[in-house]
């Protein structure tokens, strides 16, 4: 199977419908919500909520499951060296200590750093959705022309599109180079040591950046010769308006975060939830 | 027509900053309002940064010197700007993929209009128009991943022509089609010229191609200088083509064979307008006087599919029921149109995809379970882009990657690779960088990367896509040398040059069914095989037609052993 993990596809959902500008503003104004609290109530609320919208956004669990499962493998050798490095980070925080298990050695499980990196486990996993549905729900050229339109300079939001546009691309290079490298003996990952593997990838790292800047040669010609860059400013094919659905995604994105803020400041006195005192 | 040119060079040169010499020299050339013209020459003759030139990458892109006066609509370019001049030149470049700026076929379209600053409603209306002209409406949201070749191609002539300039300039439009699209779009321009009356230049080095529609005139250029304008009919005449590199149409060199002196009054510029009357008889006695070759008898069986079915995703089959055998020291050629199977196959080979069902054998052992690093140790693939499988900056490491990385003694590396290299004819660049070299010859260090690693077989992806006829001979030739020495040689390509004069056997996919295993002869004369794999005629069936002789597929055939008796 082709992996393509970050390319947009045309579904008719609520999602794809809203502007690319509204979709970049709540997954900053959520994942600001979940970064900024540690209350595990509110963090679960906002993952339960962005697990929804990836279901009505009609993501197809083949598209997201190698990416699902890179971040749970990171994120799971991040809780073992939290745990190696500050074992008693949870106590410092919580003020209380309740031991339950003796791991190994001097390593002991305490009920508060359970607490602590189950809500710091679900804090990064909540953000996994909403980035999956911000990439594959926004059509690059029209998150563009929202850019441009609230003030980010056209060339610069064009690039970002090119990039987000050219990265399945990228992929399917990469991979193509990738085998045919390994025909030659190339060793990808597996047994190799850290230093073997880093001298390896750069086997197909290397090609990769010189086929790739054939290809940007090619596009910068043909940007230039239709007249990219000649005046201050463009006009937009794709340019949607600011409508209603969009401004009812921005309030219900606001008042998570107000709700969030709000719970930190009256209900915890703090960014902490601490339920041992 | 009227006498004030349009595009007007007078000692036009041009030297590159990055270039010792001059890559145009004192060009005077004249064009005319409503002309179509075709410019011919080999790789690096000039011919590409003449177009350069005329739309503006040269001085704005591409820096250097520039000597002498070039006119557009009687504008000195040096006063203009590259965004003056492409109001006036648009220009189709040949690689429809890295042109394709927009996300759909609708935004590349109007992508010329929004840095014009048009607003919304008017570039749909006119998006909608301008996609009619070229047969696109149907396909304005489409992604280019969900069209084919020439759809691409169409939409960037849509992108171009929304401008409505006066001067169309295709840079080797031909260069990544398969023949049927090719022609097709040779037409579609042809069409564009008759209705639009515009001025338009076409930049290729596949002559007969291009010449399968009228051009008023050809220009051929080689090293910097302008070395015939001429109409079609007397340049085929002369041997200006040959002199420079330049394939001379098949129906030519069949004429030639049987001995027949061409003229300008049989009108031999295109297969069309060619008039054999006189000659017949002598075509036809020709075609009785060759005889056929000593049949080869077929080696073992080195690679064995059997029944092979694959699907990458489960529903739709990409590759269904092949069963054949490929000989020891075959050289075959692998057909379709993309998506057909042919690179699957070859993905299968090499154990980068598994096989849903069915078996591949090498020499009667199964493939089954092999690793890609097993498998590579028989059968050796090369990628159809060098740049893409170079990583090292000298050709001695390059070359000497694969041994490394399976730990042979550096002392044997040394022995191994230079010996490779002396055959792909390498040895005397041996400690130079790789940048250095030509496209060429980076392709032959990719063939000596796999080769050093003694494969029984190798499978070429495309080896002469976007090559000039001495690039093709010189791999081509190589590839046959490397064949004679006993390694199976498989090209995957769209090549029907290749095809004629290279493999004897085709194999031809087909929606993933292989629907011939046979002949170049009979696949390229065989309408219903030629349109399922987006091939197209042989002029030299045509040739056959003319002249009243009824087995043009054997005519065919004749031609190719006439050729590898006399020419190799």
């Amino acid at each position: 199977m082709k992996m393509k993990l970050f390319s947009y596809n045309y579904e008719d959902t609520f999602i794809h419908s809203l502007s690319g500008l509204t979709k970049l503003i709540c997954f900053i104004m959520l994942t600001f919500a979940v970064m900024f609290s540690y209350d595990i109530r509110v963090i679960l609320g906002v993952l339960l909520f962005s697990a929804l919208i990836l279901r009505a956004s009609k993501i197809r669990w083949s598209q997201i499951k190698l990416m699902v499962i890179y971040v749970l493998i990171f994120l799971a050798v991040n809780a073992f060296i939290t745990f190696l490095f500050s074992p008693e980070q949870g106590v410092q925080i919580y003020g209380t200590r309740h031991p339950l298990f003796k791991l190994f050695g001097p390593f002991i499980v305490t009920q508060e750093q359970l607490f602590y990196q189950t809500t710091k486990f679900f804090k990064y996993a909540s953000v996994i959705p909403l980035g999956i549905i911000f990439l594959l729900t926004t059509n690059p050229s029209e998150l563009a022309s929202s850019l441009n339109r609230v003030g980010v300079h056209y060339k610069a939001s064009y690039a970002l599109s090119l990039t987000l546009r050219y990265f399945p691309d990228l992929q399917r290079v990469y991979h193509d180079i990738s085998q045919a490298q390994q025909a030659r003996g190339l060793e990808m990952g597996g047994k190799a040591s850290l230093k073997d593997r880093f001298k390896n990838s750069l086997m197909v790292v290397i090609p990769l950046i010189f086929s790739t800047l054939d290809r940007i040669e090619v596009i910068t010609n043909a940007m230039d010769l239709r007249g990219f860059g000649k005046g201050r400013k463009r006009t937009w094919f794709n340019s949607s308006r600011i409508k209603r659905e969009d401004i009812i995604a921005l309030l219900v994105s606001l008042g998570i975060t107000a709700v969030t803020v709000l719970v930190s400041v009256f209900v915890n006195h703090g960014r902490f939830y601490n339920p041992f005192i | 027509m009227t006498d004030i040119p349009i595009i007007e060079f007078e000692h036009f040169t041009f030297q590159y900053f990055s270039q010792a010499e001059p890559t145009l020299l004192d060009i005077n050339l004249k064009i005319y309002p409503g002309e179509k013209v075709l410019i011919v020459g080999p790789s690096g003759s000039g011919k590409s940064t003449l177009g350069h030139c005329l739309n503006g990458l040269i001085p704005f892109y591409y820096k250097g010197n520039i000597q002498g006066s070039l006119k557009i609509k009687g504008q000195e370019t040096q006063d203009l700007d590259i965004f003056r001049l492409s109001k006036i030149v648009g220009t189709v470049l040949q690689d429809s993929d890295g042109q394709f700026v927009g996300l759909t076929v609708g935004e590349d379209i109007a992508f010329a209009m929004e840095n014009d600053c048009v607003a919304s409603p008017v570039m749909h209306e006119r998006v909608e128009r301008v996609a009619k002209m070229v047969d696109m409406h149907q396909w304005q949201t489409s992604s280019p991943y969900e069209l084919s070749g020439g759809q691409k191609q169409r939409t960037s002539l849509a992108g171009v022509l929304i401008d409505d300039v006066d001067i169309l300039l295709f840079d080797e439009p031909l260069a990544n089609l398969d023949p049927a699209t090719g022609k097709t779009a040779i037409e579609i321009i042809d069409d564009i010229h008759q209705q639009m009356r515009k001025t338009i230049l076409i930049i290729e080095h596949r002559l007969e191609d291009v010449l399968h529609r009228a051009v008023d005139r050809v220009i051929v250029i080689n090293d910097g200088r302008i070395i015939a304008d001429m109409n079609a009919h007397d340049l085929v005449c002369s041997d200006v083509l040959i002199k420079n590199g330049i394939r001379e149409p098949l129906y030519v060199t069949a004429l030639k064979y049987a001995g027949i002196p061409l003229t300008p009054e049989m009108k031999p510029g295109h297969i069309w307008s060619l008039d054999t009357t006189g000659v017949n008889e002598r075509l036809r006695a020709w075609n009785r006087s060759v005889t056929p070759p000593e049949p080869k008898l077929d080696g073992s069986s080195i690679l064995r599919v059997e029944n092979l079915n694959f699907s990458y995703d489960g529903v739709r089959p990409t590759l269904k029921n092949l069963d054949f055998d490929i000989h020891a020291g075959e050289m075959l050629a692998v057909v379709g149109k993309n998506g057909a199977g042919k690179s699957t196959l070859a993905k299968l080979f090499c154990g980068f995809e598994k096989e849903d069902t069915g078996a591949l054998y090498f020499r009667g052992n199964s493939l089954k379970g092999k690793s890609i690093k097993e498998r590579a140790e028989v059968i050796g693939f090369v990628m159809q882009n060098p740049n893409q499988m170079i990583s090292k900056n000298l050709i001695f490491d390059e070359v000497a990657l694969g041994l490394r990385l399976r730990k042979v003694p550096e002392e044997q590396i040394r022995e191994r690779v230079e010996k490779v290299l002396k055959v792909c004819g390498l040895l005397p660049f041996i400690e130079w960088p790789i940048s250095a070299l030509s496209y060429g010859q980076k392709k032959r260090v990719t063939i000596a990367s796999i080769l050093v690693l003694d494969p029984q077989v190798m499978i070429l992806d495309e080896p002469t896509a976007g090559q000039d006829y001495s690039h093709y001979s010189e791999i081509m030739e190589f590839l046959r040398e490397l064949n004679a020495l006993g390694i199976s040689i498989i090209l995957i390509t769209h090549d029907m040059h290749l095809m004629l004069e290279y493999t004897p056997r085709s194999i031809v996919l087909s929606g993933g069914e292989m629907v011939a295993d046979t002949r170049a002869s009979i696949v390229l004369t065989t309408a219903d095989i030629i349109e399922k794999a987006n091939l197209k005629e042989t002029s030299l069936y045509r040739l056959a037609e003319l002249a009243g002789i009824p087995d043009g597929t054997q005519f065919v055939q004749n031609f190719i052993d006439y050729e590898r008796r006399t020419v190799s």
